[in-house]
């Protein structure tokens, strides 16, 4: 224990860059992620039948071992950041794209029907009522496009992406156990806060969809 | 192309992996059965299986690593803290999730309840724990790759020799089988469920 703190007193500045790295990868993987596959989710909710097509296609693309991904897309695009952020993205992409088709398609049709009879068009429908009514599981599918990008961000290390995987593989390969957890720690609270949090969205967008039902 | 090489890790990879979905399992149902029998327990359980889940793989190696070492038995031990999560949740899913009319139906022709769990509950939560250990067995597929890291054999080790040395067809020759068996489980266990749920 006090090895670790020691060691953690030590390479302060290297675990925060670190953290720093690791935060920016799993940021602007997740931001692509939903920027991409919001829009995709709402699109597919119109087609059904493509829907399910392309679904299965990211399924099984998502069934690929991440160290896979991560070697091919070093050999394509090289090391660093780039390629890293890459296959973050684009296994982000299935969880969301599941979570906005099934929270739109599980939409009470009685609450379009009603819309719809307001006299509401489309574009009016999605964002006052499918939208909102579809959050939690849209955010569901967020939460779990984060925990994953956090978990395979520290792998993206091995590809130079930077980030706690690199301090976790100083630590290993120099059998420095307590640098090992000065990566490991920081990633670990890292994702239960990130699962914290978006439980925290995920509830609180329940309770308004609730409310909104209601009244 | 080095097959005795390759066939050797395939096996590797397929032992450890099953192994350890094969311990998650053996602790994963029984976890569930129980929990379906004192409910009170269940929000406690499930959020710390869940806590289990979140933590990234990396380090969730590291940590195992402290009590069993840098080998295969750190990965199999990893792979089954986290098949608990999606084998206990579906199984529990899948057992409470049945209609009330047909355990009553059961009761009234007589059925004990081990009868009842037996015959009613488990057969028709079947397609559901059946999707739990297809989602754990995909992700234990994909962790063992990882467990080269830590020094455990399996696939991984030749897709990491692989990158290292830029050897294309080296890092092929572990990823594309690696690829192959994660997309086998997924579709092969998928195409159970639902020759299981149509026979119901």
């Amino acid at each position: 224990m006090l090895a670790f703190w020691q060691t953690a007193v030590k390479n302060r500045d290297l675990i925060l860059q670190s953290l720093g790295r690791h935060l920016m990868i799993c940021a602007a993987a997740l931001c692509l992620g939903v920027l991409v596959a919001v829009p995709a989710g709402i699109a597919l909710s119109r087609r059904p039948r493509a829907a399910a097509r392309i679904l299965a296609v990211f399924s099984v693309i998502n069934t690929i071992p991440s160290i896979v991904l991560l070697g091919l897309a070093m050999i394509l695009f090289g090391l660093g950041f780039a390629p890293s952020v890459a296959v973050l993205f684009l296994y982000s992409l299935l969880p969301i794209l599941r979570g906005t088709y099934a929270g739109l398609t599980g939409v009470d049709p009685k609450y379009v029907k009603a819309a719809t009879g307001m006299g509401m068009n489309p574009r009016q429908l999605l964002q006052h009522v499918r939208l909102p009514l579809a959050l939690p599981a849209l955010l569901t599918g967020i939460r779990l496009s984060a925990i994953y990008v956090i978990s395979w961000a520290t792998l993206a290390a091995f590809i130079g992406g930077g980030g706690l995987g690199d301090v976790i593989w100083m630590g290993l390969q120099s059998y420095n156990f307590p640098l090992v957890f000065c990566g490991t720690i920081p990633a670990i609270v890292l994702a239960l806060l990130a699962s914290a949090l978006f439980n925290r969205l995920i509830r609180l967008a329940q309770k308004h969809v609730r409310e909104e039902v209601r009244r | 192309m080095n097959w005795p090489a390759l066939l050797t890790a395939v096996a590797t990879h397929l032992k450890i992996t099953l192994l350890g979905v094969a311990i998650g399992a053996v602790v994963g149902l029984p976890l569930a059965a129980l929990l379906v029998r004192f409910r009170r327990f269940g929000r406690g359980v499930f959020s710390v299986v869940d806590a289990i889940q979140t933590i990234p793989t990396l380090a969730m190696m590291t940590i195992v690593m402290l009590a069993f070492g840098l080998n295969d038995t750190t990965v199999v031990v990893s792979i089954a803290l986290y098949s608990l999560f999606p084998i206990t949740r579906n199984t529990y899913v899948g057992l409470t999730g049945i209609d009330a009319g047909t355990i009553r139906a059961g009761r009234g022709i007589g059925m004990t309840p081990l009868q009842i769990f037996t015959g009613i509950r488990f057969p028709i939560a079947l397609p559901m724990i059946l999707t739990g250990i297809r989602l754990a067995l995909v992700t234990a597929l994909s962790i063992t790759t990882t467990g080269v890291f830590i020094g455990a054999g399996g696939l991984g080790m030749l897709i990491w020799r692989g990158i290292q040395t830029r050897n294309m067809g080296m890092m092929l020759s572990g990823a594309i089988p690696a690829s192959l068996l994660a997309v086998f489980c997924e579709l092969f266990i998928g195409w159970m469920e639902k020759r299981l749920k149509h026979s119901q």
